[in-house]
């Protein structure tokens, strides 16, 4: 999309009147690629949404999508994002919310019917909670299940695998044995010249220069 | 299918529907609550084909992880392709070359084609009609035709990648593609012909699964199904991208939402498609079908025969692949089923730190629930069959 004055204008408008409505409940907000992204406090959620849906200045009438992502490293570790679509407007907006783990947040499969299964998704993927959500079941892994696969700490090639055995004549669920390990080289390079080679992680051997002096 | 339980009370009973089932489209488990043959309730348990692919793209380069996105939904492989190749070009601020974006046009528009008479076709066999399926698949193997001569590959094929598209057309091909698509008007009038009017297609769809607008905009339906609820919405027009604004086509609404209407909006837009792909053809600009910058697309083959530089970047391409600025990006195609994103968190390094699928199907699929309530069992394939549903984008 190319940046489209109108669209910044009004967008800027929107998020003035959100600091307005919501003063502390957000925490940050910016304009980004012609979206709207705003961060705010768990507990604002549903009402920051229900405005969002219902007022004239931004009808974000369609939820397009809710996932997380993961961040490890951060004691929020997860985000919630929300994405929402007025075509009314033709805009795009996000919420954010950043989450500890175990922390829950409220369901807004009242406010959007499609949410209930975009949650269900997330809470089996991430192990997020989400309080008051009709029918919080696990929804895209197998029945009976143990833990959230696309957390970071999930192995990518997960701890069970599903066989037919010839003896038992049934379907049986065996520990995950592979023939080779998962190839997971480190191609890492300051290929790309010193203005990447900065933003990334130390490369491959080089933690030896440095505890040389 | 077989009744799991009956009460002797009342006539109350759950059904369990598939996950085999020829109506399912795939591997599809309904749980059906039943009063009679009036259904109270579907529960539909998804995630038989759940292959963890944004799991997998965290652990692949940019490059590499393509191919993914043929595997979602898997008979409108290409508009998956040109979401994720927009979301990785506009997180690397490049530029494709005009001649690339009219060839995935072209190509978009094809597999609209090759999407929409596989449902229709698909959905009519469910409701009783047997032809269609035959005579459309005369069509999509054709189609799948140009696919190969383009790609090597008749499904799955990696041709749309970020920085372009992955070679040019073969001498002669937009010639074929012209002439067969002045062709398939006639096929598609022949189809029309044994459905539009049909006496039982319509007692099957008309008036069955009904959405309304606000019913359509609460549970997120986009695409056709959007559309057939009367709803202009198509964001070829409202937020072009590639070079959709160049192109003169029109969007086709429905007027009641039901079955009947999904199935008319279809076959219109793929008169519209039409009319794309013969405008996209006859202003075809010439030049490169990729960037060129061998930080991104590799070099050609014969220069790495001669060139040290070349040899290297071919290495590290397929290696190391390339490096990403930190950021994030989201980016929607209009797919055949509805709006297909990607949203792309990169950390700077060669591969995505998060590549969330934003499925149209899913929204869809859940949508089943409220629109079987009060209907009959033998109304479930119609429904199921008016979305258009693919497992492969609804697991992902």
């Amino acid at each position: 999309m190319e940046p489209d004055s109108d669209n910044i204008r009004n967008l800027n408008d929107l998020n003035g009147i959100l600091k307005i409505s919501f003063k502390d409940d957000i925490i940050d907000s910016l304009i980004n690629n012609n979206e709207l992204d705003i961060l705010v406090q768990k507990n604002a959620i549903k009402p920051i949404v229900k405005f969002l849906r219902n007022d004239s200045n931004s009808l974000f009438t369609q939820l397009i999508d809710i996932f997380a992502v993961d961040y490890p490293e951060k004691q929020k570790r997860f985000q919630i994002i929300y994405r929402l679509l007025s075509m009314t407007h033709n805009q795009r907006l996000l919420v954010r919310v950043d989450l500890s783990d175990g922390e829950s947040i409220e369901s807004i499969s009242e406010i959007f019917s499609n949410s209930n299964w975009f949650e269900r998704e997330v809470w089996d993927m991430y192990g997020v909670l989400f309080s008051g959500h009709p029918d919080l079941r696990r929804i895209l892994t197998d029945y009976g299940f143990e833990g959230h696969p696309q957390r970071k700490d999930f192995p990518l090639t997960g701890y069970l695998e599903l066989r037919y055995d010839e003896t038992e004549k049934r379907v049986v669920y065996d520990k995950v044995k592979l023939d080779q390990q998962f190839r997971n080289f480190d191609f890492l390079s300051p290929w790309e010249g010193a203005e990447h080679a900065h933003n990334q992680v130390t490369l491959p051997g080089d933690e030896k220069a440095s505890n040389d002096g | 299918m077989m009744a799991e339980s009956f009460s002797d009370k009342d006539d109350k009973y759950t059904v369990n529907f598939g996950p085999q089932h020829p109506a399912a489209h795939g591997v599809l488990r309904l749980v059906l609550e039943m009063s009679g043959e009036t259904i109270d309730r579907v529960d539909p348990h998804i995630g038989l084909l759940h292959r963890g692919t944004e799991k997998l793209i965290e652990h692949k380069t940019y490059l590499q992880a393509v191919p993914y996105f043929d595997r979602l939904d898997y008979v409108s492989p290409m508009n998956q392709e040109q979401a994720y190749a927009l979301a990785v070009e506009s997180l690397l601020g490049i530029t494709i070359p005009k001649r690339a974006e009219y060839i995935r046009i072209l190509f978009c528009e094809i597999t609209r084609i090759l999407n929409h008479i596989m449902n229709i076709a698909a959905y009519a066999m469910d409701v009783g009609a047997m032809t269609p399926f035959l005579w459309t698949f005369e069509e999509r193997e054709k189609l799948m035709g140009f696919y190969e001569e383009v790609s090597g590959s008749r499904m799955h094929a990696a041709y749309v990648r970020p920085g372009g598209v992955a070679r040019d057309l073969p001498i002669g091909l937009t010639d074929r593609i012209f002439s067969w698509s002045n062709g398939f008007e006639k096929i598609l009038d022949d189809i029309e012909g044994l459905l539009t009017d049909n006496r039982i297609f319509k007692q099957r769809t008309v008036d069955i699964g009904i959405v309304s607008k606000k019913e359509a905009l609460d549970w997120g339906f986009t695409g056709p199904n959007l559309r057939a609820s009367g709803i202009p919405w198509d964001l070829r027009k409202s937020q072009p991208y590639d070079s959709y604004e160049d192109m003169d086509f029109d969007i086709p609404i429905g007027k009641n939402g039901d079955c009947y209407d999904r199935y008319l909006v279809r076959v219109e837009e793929m008169r519209q498609s039409i009319k794309i792909i013969n405008q996209s053809i006859n202003s075809l600009p010439s030049g490169p079908v990729k960037l060129i910058d061998n930080k991104i697309n590799p070099p050609k083959r014969s220069d790495m025969k001669t060139s040290m530089e070349a040899l290297i970047h071919h290495f590290k391409l397929y290696t190391e692949g390339y490096h990403v600025p930190a950021g994030e990006v989201y980016r929607a195609v209009e797919a055949p089923k509805g709006e297909f994103g990607v949203h792309l968190i990169s950390d700077g390094s060669n591969k995505p730190y998060r590549c969330r699928i934003r499925a149209p199907g899913f929204t869809h699929m859940q949508g089943m629930d409220f629109m079987l309530r009060g209907h009959m069992l033998a109304d479930v394939p119609a429904v199921l069959g008016s979305i258009d549903i693919v497992f492969g984008e609804v697991d992902r």
